[in-house]
């Protein structure tokens, strides 16, 4: 498959999202939402499909996609590895312990490893402090996580 | 005999912590036994650290709660409890027993979350028995005004952090020309060490619901918004499915319940901006914009989402108003003090034993809520100050302990009450780190709108930085102070206007920390890594070589047999070989 045809259908199901949802009230942010689910992150080729499809500047659109943390406009790993740096986890020892996750990936805090596995970031509270320090990849929370080999452990459960 | 029920808390933290595993291993044992166990699933018990928990009830014992249960022990648990068998090693809470965590439920005032931990948050039955949906049916019967005057006079204030009256801002709303009007639930949750709101949507969404329609009739309100953290995704399941369960019933939709009042509400997930949680940035956000603060007035109760009349409130302060409705303001009065009555629910968390969420009358006083409540200081450390309010708060200090919970007492202090986030740090944490913690949170947060709030920040944060590494000079700290002040009155939002407190209340209570910094070039809790110096005893040094093969820049050396030597001009202070000598002979000063 050429890389154009290999891009189409993704671009096709944006339009179907943009099409169902164009009249809505405020249908911006869950559109850049759900194409970040199809591309995995934003870059700005789709933000302008997105700004011809909608009818609107692409200057609007990159001012809400690089406001909220939640849009990427680099390409993510398979996973996202958020390291908790909440209150209650950093008193609890967090830099330490992204310092430590860092380390065994080989990859500073907000990028992605050479292999495409895991991309590191840090969020706020996941409501999981007594567990403190923790950290979530995809949906599994992992707590009172304190040694090298135990961040292995975990990370080996993720291929 | 009565059905044995079996509750297992499956709130966020209980499942990070393996309930999962419990409720399956659970299911399918009880698949293939006849036994007549009813299993359920219930939210937050309010007793984290003793995650996972879960609940039996319904046998000769009473109801009996075990703590930290190992998949692999539940079904012998469950088994012993059947023959009448009480398991003092996990028995953490009972009604009719001795257990150790007693007293701590026992300080506590269950309103907002009298179900949190106690029905099934999936299951709209649990929540109509447990009284859910009266106080809506009551209020319908009411004139819209009367129910403004009953929350007005029950004095709740809004537990988003500033405590302003609810019945007032109702009344405003109320007093706006329809007929479009909308209420909002905020529950961004933006404070970094908090998730009470977290708890009360996962564990007992249709409250927050009623909450919501009742204060909608009495606005004239007709349609809403939940703005929820996208971080929070069994929230925004549990709300989905409440909406859905409750519009079958006809507490939401049209013509509710046979009368004229019409409500539909919908969930909008924010995207990770903490100035979100801000009044006019949340519902730029909703109308699908960048959630920038805008100046007020006017306010939202003119002119709000869509420019149209709007109420916002915080989950918790939602979460009152059916309690309020069906006790009397007069109840909610009886509870607190005269000037902030009710409850607050607090995430206690950090060097505390008993991390949880707690909900506990105002007025009570913060040591009580760490030593009675949250047990005291983990592994017998001292206590050194209490963080309430998260980055526009500020960390209360062993002096003020006695300090009571409401909203003016708490002001007095420097500190804020907060929507709820209190971090206990003890004798370890370095309180210059916590100020360059949250000013790190807050400059990284700034929506930039504002210059001081923008610039000003980062000029704090390089300060305390500098600092922090030893480069500190002591006229730093007026220069913190001299910011402060002015990122206080240039900022047109609270974000920026409340950024400086975590610098300002440490510098005020732990100024000693500051100069110690600065001074000394010594960091008093070994926190602040470019402070440390790493050297070795050459009393206690065996020679062993271990700490040299695991220095990562190599750079100690000596014979074996011999004591070694740190170079510390190449030393990176990692630590390793502190931590890797057996003979305590590496100090770390
Ligand atoms: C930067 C900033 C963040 C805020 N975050 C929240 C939040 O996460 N949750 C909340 O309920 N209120 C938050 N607030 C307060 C809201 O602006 C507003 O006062 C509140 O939702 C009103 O509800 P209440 O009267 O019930 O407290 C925040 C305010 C500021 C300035
Ligand atoms: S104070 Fe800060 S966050 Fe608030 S509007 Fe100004 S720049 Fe934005
Ligand atoms: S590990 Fe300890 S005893 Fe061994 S060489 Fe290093 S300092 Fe000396
Ligand atoms: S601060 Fe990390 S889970 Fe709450
Ligand atoms: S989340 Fe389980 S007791 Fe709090």
């Amino acid at each position: 498959m050429s890389p154009d045809t290999q891009l189409k259908q993704p671009y096709q199901r944006l339009r179907e999202v943009i099409e169902e949802r164009k009249n809505l009230r405020n249908p911006l942010i869950e559109i850049l939402r759900i194409a970040q689910e199809i591309f995995g992150y934003l870059p700005i080729e789709v933000q302008e499909f997105i700004a011809a499809e909608m009818n609107i500047p692409v200057s609007k659109i990159y001012g809400v996609v690089t406001f909220y943390n939640f849009f990427s406009m680099k390409p993510r790993g398979k996973y996202t590895l958020n390291i908790c740096m909440g209150t209650a986890c950093y008193v609890k020892g967090a830099p330490k312990l992204a310092q430590m996750i860092s380390d065994v990936l080989d990859t500073p805090m907000g990028e992605t490893t050479e292999d495409g596995r895991f991309t590191l970031s840090a969020v706020r509270c996941v409501g999981a402090c007594s567990l403190a320090p923790v950290f979530v990849i995809g949906e599994d929370t992992f707590g009172r996580v304190e040694t090298k080999d135990q961040v292995e452990k975990v990370l080996a459960q993720y291929k | 005999m009565q059905a044995i029920t079996v509750k297992v808390g499956l709130a966020s933290c209980g499942i990070a912590a393996g309930a999962d595993n419990v409720y399956r291993r659970l299911e399918s044992y009880l698949l293939e036994s006849s036994k007549m166990v009813q299993l359920k699933r219930t939210g937050c018990i309010g007793m984290c650290f003793e995650e996972p928990i879960v609940e039996f009830d319904g046998g000769d014992l009473g109801r009996v709660t075990l703590g930290k249960v190992d998949p692999k022990d539940i079904t012998r648990l469950l088994d012993e409890y059947l023959s009448g068998h009480l398991s003092e090693t996990h028995l953490i809470l009972a009604d009719k027993h001795e257990a150790k965590h007693n007293d701590l439920m026992g300080a506590q005032t269950r309103i907002v979350l009298k179900n949190c931990g106690v029905i099934d948050p999936q299951s709209i039955d649990e929540y109509e028995q447990s009284g859910g949906y009266q106080a809506l049916k009551q209020v319908l019967e009411m004139r819209p005004y009367t129910v403004i005057d009953i929350v007005r006079g029950s004095g709740l204030r809004g537990r988003g952090g500033a405590g302003f009256p609810t019945g007032l801002k109702w009344g405003f709303v109320f007093d706006q020309p329809g007929p479009k009007k909308y209420v909002i639930c905020n529950a961004d949750e933006g404070d970094p060490g908090a998730f009470m709101d977290r708890s009360v949507l996962e564990g007992d969404p249709h409250r927050i619901i009623e909450g919501m329609l009742i204060g909608a009739y009495a606005m004239g309100a007709d349609e809403g918004y939940i703005y929820c953290r996208a971080e929070y995704p069994l929230a925004i399941k549990h709300l989905r499915i409440a909406i859905q369960a409750a519009t079958e019933r006809n507490y939401l939709g049209s013509n509710i319940l046979g009368t004229d009042f019409s409500f539909t509400l919908h969930i909008k997930e924010g995207a990770g901006a903490f100035v979100c949680g801000e009044e006019t940035a949340l519902m730029h956000s909703i109308e699908g914009m960048r959630g920038m603060p805008t100046l007020r007035p006017p306010y939202p109760a003119e002119s709000g989402l869509w420019g149209k009349p709007t109420n916002i409130n915080n989950v918790e302060t939602w979460a009152n108003i059916p309690w309020i409705i069906l006790n009397g303001p007069q109840a909610f009065r009886a509870i607190g003090t005269q000037q902030s009555p009710g409850t607050k629910v607090f995430a206690l968390a950090g060097k505390v034993a008993g991390s949880g969420l707690i909900e506990v009358p105002m007025g009570i006083t913060i040591r009580d809520i760490i030593y009675k409540v949250g047990g005291g200081i983990k592994d017998g450390k001292n206590f050194k100050a209490i963080q309430l309010g998260g980055p526009s708060g500020g960390c209360i200090p062993a002096e003020l302990l006695d300090t009571t919970v409401d909203y003016d007492s708490i002001n007095a202090t420097g500190a804020i009450m907060g929507s709820g986030g209190m971090v206990v740090m003890d004798e370890d944490t370095c309180m210059v780190d916590v100020a360059k913690y949250f000013l790190h949170f807050t400059q990284s947060e700034s929506c930039g709108k504002c210059t001081y709030c923008r610039i000003g920040t980062r000029r704090m944060l390089e300060i305390l930085e500098r600092i922090s590494s030893g480069k500190g000079e002591i006229e730093d700290i007026d220069r913190l102070q001299k910011l402060a002040e002015n990122i206080n009155h240039g900022s047109l939002c609270g974000l920026g206007q409340s950024a400086p407190n975590p610098v300002l209340t440490t510098l005020r209570y732990f100024r000693h920390e500051y100069e110690a910094h600065i001074v000394d070039k010594k960091c008093p809790t070994q926190v602040c890594v470019d402070l440390l110096t790493f050297s070795i005893d050459e009393t206690k040094c065996k020679g062993c070589h271990v700490c040299a093969l695991r220095c990562p820049v190599k750079c100690i050396t000596g014979k074996r047999k011999q004591p070694h030597v740190i170079d510390p001009a190449v030393c990176i202070k990692c630590g390793s070989c502190f931590n890797s000598c057996r003979f305590d002979a590496v100090v770390k000063a």
